[in-house]
């Protein structure tokens, strides 16, 4: 439990249904000040406290639990060596792979409980398949497409069949405070939202060179590779334009040498993707190439693609270029279905050389 | 319900509850002149006067405060500020490392936004300051000392501290001796005077009382600066309008408690005793921390090896059996012992800590639920453990 509005409907519904529900709000800094005293992100005091006044107005226990180590090991490392290594991670689907559904889940079943249930807008129905919530401004099926076989099996997600502004109503309904409280956007463990800024402090500053693409010419500098991401525009401070004067993108981060390579749009026109550690649960592995939809990154635009599972990758290909396809995302592959598209499988995308 | 967080807080005396909604039916502010006013304050006077005779101290001793925290920061704030500087350099506290923390962050407040030197007094692995150890901190100390704090019994592990000795050794050395008895009374005998300490800490609602209200016993010599400034209604060391029916609950409290000690000590010591054996029998290397003896009555601490303390209490409470972690909690999230670890455990051993604590309305029957869920909950605490 948050603290938000989704993770108190998501206790409330549980325990409407007949469970023994037990409220948990997670305790992610190692510093109890360094996350937790800012009003943005996920953790703040303020959070906790409104965490455990809707689990009283529900009526189930509430408990802290301190998972700050784990977090700072699996999430927040994890996070600063995947941009030192040229990619771009996305924090919540890695703490939805370690923390949520392992951590905190092999913790519960190791007391005595069954599952864990979140507030995360998917649906898991009885078929064991994860799909789309019905609200698609809020579907956060990209996020949890990492989870394994074993984690779905223990996890619940109630909200699933209701948009934003149904949970919205049904909280106020019902009493909780945080009916209103506004959705957070940021990374939690980065309080002022300058990533930026929190990578420079980590990784310190290494300058090297910006490089056209096609030329190999040095365009410019930067004073570390791990600030760009694939299919950036702004904020490259070039020294002169394209000849032909088009913009310039970022292409790729290349961390061995420590160079940011950048060209023209269509340069970022991606149709082979790579992506490593696949998970498949949409239904037997397949052995051949499945036909589908991928989406490369969240809240991403979906492209029709074929995907193959083979030698521990997952490669798709895709009917129509992708841009902006950054190492360190999730590929995730889905089903179109009338019910809400299924998850076939998922993969963080990377590179084979 | 088995309720077994008595030193957390303990059900009011019915008696003791009577007392608190007579005095609330009526008006009157102790500091008014007129008859409502005269009335209230003798309500406040005649609590003075039962829990003076009580703890044996002089009435003009009992200084109401708001809770058990505030007296301890009065004291030790206080008596520091007064003392201080009164001869060249004088500005060193000496504390016991197992304080409550209303003690313990008091000292180190001063440390670190006042400037004070602070001598900590080890404990040995009972959790007992060792009279040679503070007679050598005073010896070091010279003149410089301000003013001597150890508690009459640990809140954690109910160790007992040799105050009477603690005591003497300070008032020979001119130092005055703060003890906190919030845990002690009702449980063991304290009398004030008996006791040689300048200044002694009780509170309402560990002894049957209610919440908000507690007092300082603090000698009539003894100089204390506030901590609140206002109307002077306390001797002029605290300020703020007076609870009147919690003052009358309190003093019942206190009375009640202070006459059925002895009764309540045997009574509790026999039930602590079959809960410790009966837990060692169900769980064989449970560890029983502090003295085994020299303890207070309802008091059991034990660590349980590979067990998460806060697992533990999570799933005793799904079974009705309120107990705690013993330690204090930092947003929440249970903070390792700062008294275990002065004892000498490791962190795992501090993490792994439960402390059980019976009062008034403990029976057999809570002693039984816990011990026919505690190995289950052991066995799961351990699997979560070891993940």
């Amino acid at each position: 439990m948050s603290g938000g509005v989704d993770s108190a409907v998501a206790a409330a519904r549980a325990a409407d249904a007949g469970h023994d529900v037990t409220g948990v709000h997670l305790a992610l800094a190692r510093n109890l000040q360094t996350y937790r005293s800012g009003a943005r992100g996920c953790c703040t005091l303020e959070d906790a406290r409104d965490a455990r006044r809707a689990a009283d107005v529900i009526g189930i226990p509430f408990y802290v639990w301190d998972m700050a180590d784990r977090f700072h090991e699996d999430v927040v490392d994890d996070f600063v060596a995947e941009y030192a290594a040229g990619r771009t991670p996305n924090p919540c689907l890695r703490c939805n792979e370690k923390i949520k559904f392992a951590a905190v889940l092999d913790r519960a079943v190791a007391l005595g409980f069954d599952a864990v249930v979140t507030g995360h807008h998917a649906r898991l129905g009885a078929d064991g398949l994860l799909r789309r919530s019905v609200d698609p401004a809020k579907d956060q099926s990209y996020v949890l497409a990492v989870l394994r076989r074993d984690q779905l099996d223990r996890s619940v997600f109630p909200l699933g069949d209701s948009t934003k502004a149904q949970v919205r109503a049904e909280a106020a309904e019902r009493g909780l405070a945080v009916a209103e409280k506004p959705d957070s956007h940021d990374i939690c463990f980065i309080a002022d939202g300058d990533t930026r800024r929190f990578l420079a402090e980590r990784l310190g500053e290494t300058p090297g060179d910006i490089v056209d693409a096609r030329t190999g010419a040095v365009l410019g500098s930067h004073s570390g590779a791990y600030a760009y991401t694939v299919g950036q525009r702004r904020g490259l401070a070039l020294r002169e334009p394209a000849p032909d004067g088009r913009p310039r993108y970022v292409l790729s981060i290349t961390p061995v040498t420590n160079t940011v390579t950048v060209g023209p749009a269509g340069m970022l026109d991606v149709t082979d993707v790579a992506a490593d550690r696949p998970v498949w649960t949409g239904g037997p592995e397949p052995d051949g190439p499945v036909e589908c939809e991928v989406q490369l990154r969240a809240h991403g635009e979906v492209v029709p693609a074929t995907v193959e599972l083979t030698g521990g990758w997952m490669l798709a290909s895709l009917r129509r270029p992708a841009r902006g396809v950054a190492a360190g995302q999730a590929l995730v592959a889905y089903r179109p279905d009338p019910a809400g598209d299924v998850v076939l499988g998922s993969a963080t995308i990377g590179s084979r050389d | 319900m088995a309720y077994m967080d008595h030193a957390a807080t303990t059900p009011m005396l019915s008696e003791a509850i009577e007392a608190y909604v007579a005095a609330a039916r009526d008006v009157g502010n102790a500091s008014s002149l007129h008859a409502p006013g005269r009335r209230a304050r003798r309500t406040v006077e005649e609590s003075r006067e039962r829990i003076a005779a009580a703890l044996g101290a002089r009435p003009s001793e009992v200084i109401f405060t708001g809770s058990g925290t505030e007296s301890d920061n009065l004291a030790v704030k206080g008596i520091h500020w007064a003392r201080r500087d009164r001869v060249a350099g004088r500005n060193r506290v000496i504390a016991s490392a197992v304080e409550h923390h209303a003690v313990l962050d008091s000292v180190r407040w001063l440390e670190e936004h006042e400037g004070a030197d602070v001598t900590w007094l080890e404990v040995d692995p009972q959790g007992r300051v060792p009279v040679r150890t503070l007679r050598a901190a005073l010896e070091a100390a010279g003149d410089q000392a301000t003013v001597v704090t150890a508690m009459w019994a640990n809140n954690e592990v109910g160790t007992l501290q040799p105050v009477a000795a603690l005591a003497a050794l300070a008032g020979e050395a001119g130092v005055p001796f703060h003890t906190d008895a919030v845990q002690a009374v009702g449980q063991v005998p304290v009398d004030f005077a008996a006791s040689g300490a300048a200044a002694l800490t009780i509170s309402g609602h560990k002894l049957g009382g209610p919440a908000g209200v507690g007092a300082l016993l603090l000698g009539r010599d003894v100089a204390c600066t506030p901590l609140l400034h206002g109307g002077g209604q306390e001797r002029d060391v605290r300020s703020g309008t007076l609870d009147v029916p919690a003052i009358a609950a309190f003093a019942v409290a206190v009375e009640t408690a202070v006459k059925t000690q002895q009764e309540t000590a045997a009574r509790l010591t026999a039930l602590r005793d079959a809960l410790v054996s009966r837990v060692r029998d169900a769980v064989p290397d449970a560890i029983y921390n502090g003295d085994p003896t020299d303890r207070l009555p309802g008091n059991a601490h034990l660590s349980f090896p590979g067990c998460e303390g806060d697992a533990l209490l999570l799933l005793l409470d799904a079974q009705d059996i309120a107990c705690s972690t013993g330690s204090a909690c930092s947003a929440g999230v249970a903070q390792p012992s700062h008294v275990l670890l002065a004892m000498g455990a490791d962190d795992d051993r501090a993490r792994s800590s439960l402390r059980f604590t019976l009062g008034h309305t403990s029976t057999r029957a809570d002693v039984d639920a816990l011990v026919a869920a505690l190995p289950g909950a052991v066995e799961r605490a351990r699997r979560a453990a070891a993940r």
